[in-house]
């Protein structure tokens, strides 16, 4: 544990998140955990390419020891497609809300039993 | 190792915030906690030499990412529901992933030394990117040049993304909605 | 918000150099930490700055829908067209070898034009989402 220290941390933070997701009802918070995870998985990518006395993998003269640039290059692109994902996912909240006037799980789960598993019962917007 | 306790200590931190998150009830407070989140994980990404990662994480994460997660919040609630389930059986499975993965970390090189695999293994763009492309930053020589189609993939998952937002948010023209 | 003088005024000093930030850092990246996907996120953070300090229609007027609607597959088909662009010089889908006099400068040059492909698609499709957002009434 001491030798591993940081990506045990990383994985504790991790597993927050997915505790998150697991356990809370409400769809926008899963969402929160879901960025938690994805965040500690970018940064369980990004601690090994780290060398101690290394630097940013930017070459230039008088530096001779850099960071690996793939995990960089991977994480990067993995980033902003997460925050478009993530967009997306906001998007279905919003919709399921104004279908079904709720984004709790459970009051959906109850809300589409008690309907004969008919959805969108509720309110159509303005 | 200087390198090594600003990591600690900025982890520490992390999960300090990530405590608040999991116990705050206001989405808000959550929303604004994430935003905190992300911009101690991109000063992590400087101490780790992910330069570039770290400057998309504090413009997304922090920038971007929470005014979506407001504007969501805007349109739906700001307040989650009290639990009606136990909370025991999804700690226990948290518990037992977090075991199982620190576990599997014991045979894993340490943190920041040079016999890792993936300082070992691998195309050593490094050594190339100066006599293939002329360009200093190895990070865009990879992302554009080496591993163009990659990111000519992930761009298009921007687009898709991007075009299943608007249609799903997009208002008719005759103004009723679509279902 | 949109009659709070600290924010209007602070907004007005941000905002050029924000957009300048963003350009710096899209042309910057060969040298320094930057590249497509950074400058067109912080793009459109400005844009979002603007459109959250002034309201969605003064905002629409500068960056109308239309506009977005152009960019968001332009990038993509501007990446697409510098990869088909080398596949009819003689090398293989995105090899930017043949695209200058010699292969070191027609790096540069495929590298250039396909962060401006990925620019473009990421700052349209950010400020596009956020439209969509901000446009929608409360249910």
């Amino acid at each position: 544990m001491t030798a591993h220290f940081s990506q045990s941390a990383t994985i504790l933070l991790m597993v927050a998140g997915l505790y998150i997701v697991i356990a809370r009802g409400n769809m926008v918070k899963k969402l929160i955990g879901l960025s938690m995870f994805q965040s500690s998985v970018y940064l369980l990518y990004i601690l090994p390419g780290k060398l101690i006395g290394g630097t940013a993998p930017i070459l230039g003269a008088g530096y001779s020891v850099y960071a690996n640039p793939l995990p960089h290059v991977l994480i990067l692109t993995a980033i902003v497609v997460g925050v478009a994902t993530l967009a997306l996912g906001l998007t279905l909240v919003v919709r399921i809300k104004e279908a079904f006037g709720t984004i709790e799980e459970d009051e959906i789960a109850g809300d589409m039993r008690s309907d004969g598993s008919k959805p969108g019962r509720g309110r159509k917007s303005a | 190792m200087i390198e090594t306790s600003v990591t600690i200590v900025i982890l520490l931190m992390l999960g300090a915030v990530t405590i608040g998150i999991v116990r705050v009830r206001g989405l808000f407070a959550a929303v604004v906690l994430l935003g905190i989140y992300s911009f101690l994980m991109a000063t992590l990404f400087i101490v780790l030499d992910a330069v570039d990662v770290a400057m998309t994480e504090a413009a997304v994460g922090a920038g971007v990412s929470t005014v979506f997660f407001l504007g969501a919040l805007y349109l739906t609630d700001t307040v989650e529901a009290p639990p009606v389930h136990g909370q025991f059986m999804p700690l226990v499975v948290a518990l037992v992933t977090a075991g199982a993965l620190v576990w599997g970390l014991s045979d894993l090189p340490e943190f920041g030394s040079p016999n890792q695999p993936i300082h070992q293994q691998g195309a050593d763009y490094l050594a190339r990117s100066m006599t293939d492309t002329g360009i200093p930053n190895v990070v865009t020589s990879v992302l554009a040049s080496y591993r163009g189609f990659d990111t000519l993939g992930e761009t298009t998952v921007v687009f898709t993304a991007g075009i299943g937002v608007l249609v799903l948010l997009r208002r008719r023209r005759n103004g009723k909605e679509g279902s | 918000m949109r009659f709070d003088i600290v924010l209007r005024v602070a907004t007005k000093f941000i905002l050029a150099p924000l957009l300048l930030f963003a350009l710096y850092v899209q042309f910057h990246g060969d040298y320094g930490p930057g590249g497509g996907f950074q400058a067109g996120v912080i793009a459109a953070a400005a844009v979002i700055l603007y459109g959250l300090i002034v309201g969605l229609a003064p905002v629409q007027r500068l960056v109308p829908m239309g506009l977005l609607e152009v960019m968001i597959p332009g990038g993509v088909l501007i990446y697409m067209a510098v990869g088909i662009a080398s596949f009819f010089l003689g090398d293989n889908f995105l090899d930017y070898d043949h695209l200058a006099h010699d292969a070191v400068h027609g790096q540069e040059w495929g590298v250039f034009l396909v962060e401006i492909g990925v620019f473009v698609t990421v700052s349209s499709t950010m400020v596009a989402i956020f439209y969509a957002f901000a446009g929608r009434g409360r249910s």
